[in-house]
């Protein structure tokens, strides 16, 4: 079985950095890590090929900077190979431009399973894993909470509002996957040495078809027209504890009427 | 000036009704639009009644699905009604935050070519065009943007963005919205549909929530979260921390990945206040936090803070509270 998995590489989200006040988005000159979001799609992947007795997982990942940094650590974790598309082009895209690049990418692996998370979590759009699908022609069952595979056919769990819905759907398909749906592995010290010798295809965006007014700032369909900061809340009281903090707590609730 | 049309996307609630997130979006886009309309994936004539109650006069719904899913039948619908002329695009289509929402749009905005604006809290309008407002950095930055290209951007709204507000219309005009022909992106179907009971009031409906974080130290003291909620009749929530450490499921996570709350108090036990989680909570009217570390983030924007051990402070609360 062939996967493919969608990883994206972010600002640390502990240290997310600021807006640049001209181009009014998320500064990515700082070493990009993988999302957390995406080691729950590889770690996934690597237990379906695991589980399907053999096949191969590749990783498809887009930058502006050539960062491998993120897929590196995918490939450490035991992915087998990975397409970089990078393309200073590629700076200011958004989420539908985004899924027509990685949806070429993914296209050329030819996949049995294509995987993402629900969302990034710098940029959050929630709608490219989807739109992907759409661009290939694929079936997609989204917010997975459990997925199983076999004789070509997924089995998922999908959140819904109320509780989860049990989904069949027959491969090539995409899943996207909610956090908590595995437990991703850290990589082994020998996966780190081996990870430096698997083969990342770098492609620009031409090497997709694409012209640079297609992509980025000038395909995207959308502008910035305002960033402010939000009305900032105040803090209010601070109690230490001594062991009689929990009353504090009461006399609180007490004030607002909930008890 | 006023757009002449907007399209709203229906979504059914837990309980069979309109779901909260299409009332509340109803209510904003009213005051944008001549006219409201909206789109479903079911049957449109339970909804009419409700529908036209919150000042929508037409429901294109395509009937029932019959186990297809929401995002592919309902965009393929759409297009094929807006392609074919059998009805003319609208100014702007708009859809909750939701799983179903973000299917639909996703597709949708494949199927016409247009782009997504995804985590609006507030729309407006200038001039003919609408602007929207996104949350970044957990809520300390407001973005604005809007589209700057032809036909109808999509816009995906946050839930608990707008209150609803019914106008006391008379019930919606139902019409016909044919799916067509999917081929294989068709494919996947709902062979079952199970509910996660869980006791005690939802989270995104609660007045009071109580979330629970890594400070917990482990899988086994969320108990104290939920015994806690059971005395305040509140829900139960957690960080997005221990639901990727797998401690509680992902129906509980309260943050820009999860839910939205914006209950009467939000008490945040043992969670720092990730930018990720304050998104998803600072809307609350009163927030109470405890936590071991004095310059835990949450502490900005807590109302009250307890610095201290969550084991410690819980188990008295609980049994004051449980006392009562």
């Amino acid at each position: 079985m062939k996967i493919v998995v969608c990883v994206k590489q972010i600002p640390d989200p502990a240290d997310p950095g600021s807006l640049d006040p001209d181009t009014k988005t998320l500064k990515r000159d700082v070493k990009l890590i993988i999302d957390e979001s995406d080691s729950y799609g590889v770690e996934m992947a690597l237990q379906l090929v695991d589980a399907a007795g053999g096949g191969s997982v590749h990783l498809v990942s887009m930058v502006p900077n050539r960062e491998v940094s993120g897929l590196r650590t995918a490939l450490a974790m035991g992915a087998d190979s990975a397409t970089l598309i990078s393309d200073e082009a590629l700076a200011g895209s958004d989420a539908l431009t985004t899924a027509k690049v990685l949806a070429r990418a993914i296209e050329r692996a030819e996949p049995d399973l294509v995987l993402a998370a629900t969302e990034s979590t710098d940029g959050y759009t929630g709608v490219v894993p989807a739109q992907v699908a759409e661009l290939l022609g694929l079936p997609s069952v989204t917010f997975a909470k459990e997925v199983a595979v076999s004789g070509g056919t997924a089995t998922v769990r999908r959140q819904t509002e109320a509780g989860y819905d049990l989904v069949e759907c027959p491969l090539p398909a995409l899943v996207s996957v909610t956090a908590g749906v595995v437990e991703p592995r850290y990589p082994s010290f020998r996966g780190i040495m081996a990870a430096k010798k698997k083969p990342v295809d770098q492609l620009g965006i031409a090497d997709l078809g694409l012209e640079p007014g297609q992509v980025g700032w000038a395909g995207g369909g959308q502008e910035i027209v305002d960033v402010a900061a939000a009305p900032a809340r105040e803090s209010g009281e601070i109690v230490t504890d001594e062991g009689d903090a929990h009353e504090r707590v009461v006399a609180f609730l007490d004030e607002l009427k909930v008890l | 000036m006023a757009l002449e049309r907007i399209w709203v996307f229906g979504e059914a609630g837990a309980d069979g009704g309109v779901a909260t997130i299409t009332l509340e979006i109803l209510a904003k886009a009213r005051t944008m639009a001549d006219s409201v309309e909206v789109f479903c994936g079911s049957d449109g004539e339970g909804c009419a009644a409700t529908l036209g109650d919150h000042g929508v006069t037409a429901v294109y719904a395509t009937g029932p699905l019959d186990g297809a899913l929401q995002g592919v039948s309902v965009a393929s619908a759409v297009a094929a009604a807006i392609d074919s002329g059998a009805v003319a695009a609208p100014d702007a289509f708009m859809l909750g935050t939701t799983y179903d929402g973000r299917d639909v749009a996703a597709r949708l905005s494949v199927k016409l070519d247009v782009p997504v604006l995804s985590n609006v809290v507030d729309l407006r309008l200038d001039g003919d065009q609408i602007a929207g407002v996104e949350p970044v950095f957990g809520g300390a930055t407001n973005v604005t943007s809007r589209f700057t290209g032809d036909g109808p951007g999509i816009w995906l709204v946050r839930p608990k963005s707008f209150e609803p507000s019914p106008t006391g219309g008379p019930p919606a005009e139902v019409k016909a919205l044919a799916v067509p022909d999917v081929g294989a992106a068709g494919g996947a179907v709902v062979r079952d549909r199970f509910a996660e009971e869980s006791e005690g009031p939802k989270l995104d409906e609660a007045a009071v929530v109580v979330s629970g974080g890594r400070g917990l130290g482990g899988k086994d003291a969320y108990a104290m979260i939920e015994r806690l909620a059971r005395a305040l009749g509140a829900a139960p929530g957690a960080s997005r921390a221990i639901v990727d450490a797998g401690w509680v499921p992902y129906s509980y996570q309260v943050g820009q990945t999860g839910k939205v709350v914006k209950p009467t108090v939000y008490i945040a036990c043992g969670i720092s206040g990730a930018t990720q989680h304050l998104v998803g909570m600072k809307g609350s009217k009163n927030i109470i936090a405890i936590n071991k570390d004095s310059e835990a983030p949450i502490f900005s924007i807590a109302d009250l803070g307890i610095v201290g051990d969550v084991h410690k402070v819980l188990p008295k609360l609980i049994e004051a509270l449980e006392a009562r």
